[in-house]
């Protein structure tokens, strides 16, 4: 049986609208990652899955029950907050426990769920503490805890990692892979950062503009991105869209000819491309690689050269003002001002309708 | 370099200092004279006797006195408690941002900033035997006017009706200034948590709180002990003093009999009692909390 369904979720603020008709369905057990920029409705609908919310129209099911109409704490969800929203003048051990004993759970089965947790997640110190005394990691895990003891169906994960440093929030990426593990629920959870929807997650849906763009798992999403929001979204840096025009070509693939005349010879196939149309090509940074001034695909001015010592990223322009994005290797010599030749390897090169609609390489037999 | 720290400290004397000389005259200076003045045999033209401790021995004994302190006190019983919860509950029926919500709040403040003379004024209309407002409701029903302001049975409490309506505003703004400071995500977070509203409001709420509850019961308290102008216009103490409060009783000793000695002797006993009562609370309440 499906874990989650949503079935045509919507949700206005006033004139706002924020949601149109949003539907899913998550595998029993998913980790699936709500990705987006600020404003594109994905923490909305995690509200609203949660009950913090309530939709216009819609269903909501968890496991075949219908849970839209219950009240939050009715539905089977625990969720862990941006903000951990600890209770402030409880202990820890209160925190965690607060939930089970407003559900009427007996004592020593609190006591044991409590314990279990506290162990797994290494606060058994902090139980007698006040969320005040503790360092933002801990409260985290004290948050994962109180979701954790009440065995829900669903957790729901609102940014869980965006109070934190960078050494903590790669501990606590760990832990959230590790949670997955030990849970038997589906998770859910809300991010901007494309890194921990794409370590995270089985799947990634991917929102903008109160809609869905694309689900998929993280490398479909990364290699076949449905549209061009998708493709300049995910990836870092972003993928580099140039306008472009097809070409005749023969052998059914499409050819196009960039602002600056180069010609790229791509493993989109022909068939659903609208002719006459203005097109545009997508290209990876790791497509496009550096070359003498003119044994590229075309020739570039360097603007800027960010070293990242594995390799390195080369912003460049071309004549026609177009700006790409391209990687060389570590020890590059590439320098500020420099002239270079690109090499636009068009059999991994993508192709986005006038309608931003993603076509892509066929994949090689 | 000590010139320096020298001058810093002069300097952050130039901006206290205004303030400190006035408190200093106008608060502190007749406190300590007041205290002179409870020793000495005093009237109001500067005759001055020094008697000791003999003004206080007789307030101990002075049964006028007693009555005094006893009907400051159940004052505060009628007031306090029912005034805590009374704006409690207001502050939180109207701590939500809509604009009917922002009317009330501004007609609940209202009365607060009402002379004493105004409000006295208008709950003699509500309250008067003869034509007031409760009167002719009683009538219309067909019963007895009931004499609020001359039943001795019922003279306080309509000194604490009276003083709950007035006194109203501020410990509701207080309450609401305490819970907006609460994040909304802990309530969300106890929705999540199955918590019932009665739950969140003893779980969540109430500790959240729980210090503008003490400073309000702390203010109301030492205030009401201070009760006099409602006590003077409405019921003048009367009848026979059974709602004459201890400022009023301070006030006709030192200006109807002009013993000004016998007065301060009051005005330090009340000052004792005051700081004993809001001490005592204040560690009754603070004592179980843990250090944060």
């Amino acid at each position: 049986m499906a874990s989650l369904e949503l079935h045509d979720i919507r949700k206005a603020y006033g004139d706002t609208l924020v949601l149109d008709g949003v539907s899913l369905t998550m595998e029993p057990c998913e980790f699936v990652a709500f990705l987006g920029p600020s404003g594109s409705g994905k923490s909305t609908l995690l509200r609203i899955i949660a009950g913090l919310e309530t939709p216009d129209s819609g269903e909501i099911l968890l496991e075949g029950r219908r849970i839209d109409q219950l009240a939050p704490g009715e539905r089977d969800v625990a969720m862990v907050f941006q903000h951990y929203a600890l209770y402030p003048h409880m202990s820890v051990r209160e925190n965690m426990s607060f939930g089970l004993r407003n559900a009427r759970v007996a004592k020593d089965e609190i006591a044991a769920r409590v314990a279990q947790a506290a162990r797994v997640l290494e606060i058994e110190e902090q139980l007698d503490k006040k969320p005040g005394q503790l360092s933002g990691g801990q409260r985290q895990r004290v948050a994962i805890g109180r979701a954790i003891v009440k065995q829900p169906k669903l957790f729901l994960l609102d940014e869980p990692l965006s109070n934190l440093d960078a050494a903590l929030r790669l501990r606590t990426r760990v832990e959230i892979a590790q949670l997955r593990q030990r849970v038997d629920a589906a998770l859910i959870m809300v991010t901007h950062d494309q890194a921990e929807a794409m370590t995270l997650a089985d799947r990634i849906v991917v929102m903008n503009d109160r809609r869905i763009q694309q689900v998929g798992p993280p490398m479909e999403i990364y290699a076949r991105p449905a549209n061009s929001f998708v493709a300049r979204f995910v990836g870092s840096p972003a993928m580099t869209l140039a306008s472009a025009v097809l070409i005749p070509s023969d052998g059914g693939f499409a050819r196009v000819r960039l602002g600056d005349g180069a010609e790229v010879e791509t493993r989109v196939t022909e068939d659903g491309l609208p002719a006459d149309a203005p097109l545009h090509l997508g290209l990876r940074p790791e497509n496009v690689a550096v070359t003498a001034p003119d044994a590229g695909t075309t020739k570039a001015k360097v603007e800027l050269v960010e070293r990242l010592g594995d390799r390195t990223l080369i912003y460049a322009r071309l004549a026609d003002g177009l700006e790409v994005t391209a990687q060389d290797e570590g020890d590059s010599r590439v320098r500020l001002g420099d002239e270079i030749g690109l090499r636009i390897d068009g059999a991994a090169a993508h192709l986005f309708g006038p309608d931003g609609s993603g076509h892509h390489a066929e994949p090689a037999a | 370099m000590r010139t320096g720290s020298r001058w810093r400290r002069f300097e952050g004397f130039a901006f206290v200092g205004p303030f400190l000389l006035l408190y200093i005259f106008i608060l502190i200076y007749p406190l300590i004279l007041g205290i002179g003045i409870s020793f000495n045999r005093a009237d109001l033209f500067g005759a001055r006797q020094w008697v000791g401790t003999e003004n206080y021995a007789r307030l101990l004994a002075d049964p006028v006195f007693h009555q005094s302190v006893v009907n400051s006190l159940k004052l505060v019983l009628l007031i306090v408690p029912a005034l805590t919860i009374i704006t409690l509950a207001l502050a939180l029926a109207l701590n939500r941002p809509t604009k009917t919500a922002a009317v009330f709040r501004g007609i609940f403040f209202s009365s607060s900033v009402l002379s004493v003379t105004i409000v006295t004024l208008i709950w003699r209309f509500v309250l008067t035997p003869d034509a007031g407002l409760i009167a002719k409701v009683m009538q219309a029903l067909g019963r007895d006017p009931i004499p609020f302001l001359s039943d001795p049975n019922l003279t306080i409490p309509a000194l604490a009706i009276t003083t709950i309506w007035w006194s109203i505003g501020l410990p509701m703004m207080l309450f609401l200034a305490g819970l907006q400071q609460i994040p909304g995500d802990i309530y969300e977070a106890a929705s999540l948590d199955k918590a019932s509203r009665w739950t969140t409001f003893r779980r969540i709420t109430l500790p959240s709180i729980r210090r503008t509850l003490i400073l309000v019961v702390m203010l109301q308290t030492a205030a009401q002990l201070q009760l006099f102008g409602q006590a003077q216009l409405l019921t003048a103490g009367g009848p026979s003093g059974t709602s004459r409060p201890i400022v009023l009783y301070i006030y006709e000793v030192a200006f109807g009999r002009w013993e000004l000695g016998y007065a301060a002797a009051a005005a330090e006993l009340l000052f004792l009692i005051v700081l004993a009562v809001t001490l005592i609370q204040y560690w009754t309440v603070t004592r179980r909390e843990p250090e944060r």
